[in-house]
């Protein structure tokens, strides 16, 4: 079967009273929904998408929050053979006026035909349109078709071919939302059948998730996937899980859930949040891996995950490890699936100083690093040096993968596409180092900050500080700092002002942070106001970010 | 009693969620939508709340519309304990 619509088909006419996903939220009762249920309401939004003239291949942008709704609008889109596209939804601290700005920039990059939303937000998404741009038609959830009988000799999505587009991912931000990575049908199928393989999936498998559905794990892991190969997902919302963590342990308890997928930080959040009077009667001994995925993973996390939860029923063979990216479709490795996790102690300074990682030396210090696991089959990693020169186990460069699920291109814009790749291997950014087939991640070569599992670029938020009075154009750098507590990164942000008036600072300070949370949505962990002079620039007269970080470590961060 | 109860609120603030110990904060002050206390540090004020007053704030609370301030947060305690 070589399409989504194809394989949706399939499951509509062989297995339609089959539940094909729950929706738990909080107040409200769980949800069933059959694969009857799923391809009768997206037959609703592919008939409204038909009737308005909407074209297979063209884009359509999907801002509705995690709901049925967004199941429907996403497989509607597939069906009509248009390709969906998830926008993060307005949150009430992000300034509407901001939220328009993503918004209008991202469509004059991804030329959308087609919005969906509610009818309360059909406002601030009109306001984002400009005359002349792609958009042709705004659809309101409440408006569309209501379920109904697919007519599949009429459905353009089972005329797509399988080097289609089928799917684009954003992340978040203005940067992030004006780099679409484009996925064909081939590309996700390819990704779904090494990725079901490696994970060993099986009939009582039960895949349970709160991530949200625009990024990339959430989308691919713990959407997609369950849904095409037919394993059932209980999806709660990740606004509910921040606010009630225990959710999730619910959830995997009562639907003997076998898999999850977690960013670091959840491990933490989990072990440190959970009261134990929310454990009552919940047992853990169905999860057969927790993944964790999509930040720096920490040896400690899983061990406060484990220790917290061993207890009622969590196994220590089910943490797992994974390295994952929207243009490799979701996994390049897996770790700890049918092998424990590797773990690799080795020497500090030659991590941090001379790129080699050895095992770690009688009395120096050490760190212990977990594999991200095997790449997968139909994938290819090598460590190259900045020239392109594969380096030989243990050396330190960027991994660069080749595989059988790589993205078509960003969409729209082959500029970046054409330099994202090196004699067809695609340099993903990363640093790290191989042992045989192990992969170890170290870090990063791009100023990409991760919170939480959410991709953060800076530039996008240094450009919202400098909006504040009494701020220096051009004198501002934000950067992350790993926060072991959390098991994320804190983001911080230095500012060099002209006053030196504690005060005056304060105020200063205090703006920057109102003004960075209601543009972006992301909470500051620290500012510091610098003086003049303070920040290290290129030759070329840009803010260095790493030799700032590097300088904020030295003097400041004692301080933190 | 009402001007402890905002007082502990806002060292608990300050330190632990700021973590900004110098830091006043007006009793007035948007907490919640404001983005001054983000989402992933609401859980961990229902916990002091709880530890400290002994009133629990359900989950589905945890927002800008049961309480956004220091004042409301206080009259919310008051009410309930």
């Amino acid at each position: 079967m070589q399409t989504f619509s194809h394989i949706l088909k399939h499951h509509f006419e062989v297995d339609p009273d089959r539940v094909c996903l729950y929706i738990l939220q909080t107040n409200q009762p769980d949800y069933p929904i059959t694969y009857r249920d799923l391809i009768r309401g997206a037959a609703g939004y592919a008939k409204t998408f038909e009737n308005n003239g909407i074209q297979p291949g063209e884009v359509i942008i999907l801002i509705l929050q995690h709901g049925i709704d967004l199941v429907y609008a996403y497989f509607g889109a597939i069906l009509h053979g248009a390709i969906p596209s998830i926008m993060p939804f307005l949150t009430e601290k992000l300034l509407p006026e901001r939220y328009r700005a993503d918004l209008a920039s991202l469509i004059s990059i991804t030329r959308p035909v087609g919005i969906v939303t509610y009818k309360e937000f059909d406002d601030v998404v009109r306001s984002a349109l400009l005359p002349g741009d792609s958009v042709r038609k705004i659809f309101i959830s409440a408006e569309i078709d209501p379920p109904c009988d697919p007519e599949f000799g009429r459905l353009h999505g089972l005329k797509r071919i399988s080097g289609d587009v089928v799917l684009l991912q954003h992340s978040s931000g203005t940067t992030g939302l004006q780099k679409g990575v484009a996925l064909s049908h081939q590309a996700v199928l390819n990704q779904l059948e090494s990725y079901g393989t490696e994970l060993g999936l099986n009939e009582k498998d039960v895949i349970v998730s709160w991530l949200p559905l625009y990024h990339d794990m959430g989308l691919i892991a713990c959407f997609i996937l369950p849904v095409l190969l037919r394993i059932p997902l209980v999806l709660l919302s990740p606004f509910d899980w921040i606010r009630a963590p225990y959710r999730l342990l619910q959830a995997v308890s009562d639907y003997k859930g076998t898999l999850s997928w977690l960013p670091n930080f959840a491990y933490n959040f989990c072990a440190q949040k959970v009261r134990d009077r929310n454990l009552d009667g919940v047992d853990l001994s169905s999860w057969r891996a927790v993944i964790n995925c999509s930040e720096p993973m920490y040896l400690e996390s899983h061990l406060a995950f484990y220790e917290r939860f061993k207890g009622i029923g969590l196994k220590h063979g089910a943490l797992a490890t994974c390295y994952a990216m929207a243009e490799n479709v979701f996994a390049v490795t897996q770790g700890g699936i049918k092998e424990p996790i590797m773990i690799d102690e080795i020497d500090r300074d030659g991590l941090q100083m001379e790129n080699i990682a050895r095992g770690a030396l009688p009395g120096k210090p050490s760190v212990k690093i977990m594999s991200a696991g095997k790449p997968l089959a139909g994938v290819k990693v090598q460590i190259v040096n900045n020239k392109g020169k594969t380096l030989s186990d243990r050396k330190i460069g960027e991994i660069a993968i080749n595989s059988n699920c790589m993205l078509n291109g960003y969409y729209n814009r082959p500029d970046i596409t054409e330099k994202s790749f090196l004699n067809g291997w695609y340099l993903t950014g990363d640093f790290g180092y191989s042992v045989q087939e192990q992969v170890f991640v170290t870090g990063r070569k791009k100023d990409l900050i991760i919170v939480g599992g959410k991709n953060i670029y800076p530039q996008d938020i240094e450009q919202l500080a400098m909006e504040v009075s009494g701020v220096h154009p051009g004198r501002v750098v934000v950067f992350g700092v790993t926060n072991e507590e959390l098991g994320t990164e804190d983001v911080v942000l230095i500012a060099e002002v002209h006053t030196e008036d504690p005060e005056e600072r304060e105020r200063i300070s205090d703006l920057i942070r109102q003004t960075v949370t209601r543009g972006s949505a992301i909470a500051l962990r620290q500012v510091v106001m610098v003086g003049k002079k303070w920040l290290i620039k290129t030759s070329s007269g840009k803010i260095a970010r790493q030799a700032n970080r590097k300088k904020y470590l030295e003097e400041l961060g004692i301080n933190s | 009693m009402t001007l402890e109860i905002k007082s502990k609120l806002a060292n608990y603030i300050a330190n632990e969620i700021l973590k900004q110990p110098e830091r006043n904060i007006d009793f007035q002050v948007a907490l919640i939508s404001s983005g001054l206390v983000d989402s992933f540090s609401l859980i961990d004020l229902a916990l002091y709340v709880e530890d400290e007053f002994g009133v629990h704030i359900d989950d589905s609370e945890l927002n800008a519309s049961t309480f956004d301030s220091i004042d409301q947060l206080t009259d919310l305690i008051k009410k309930r304990s």
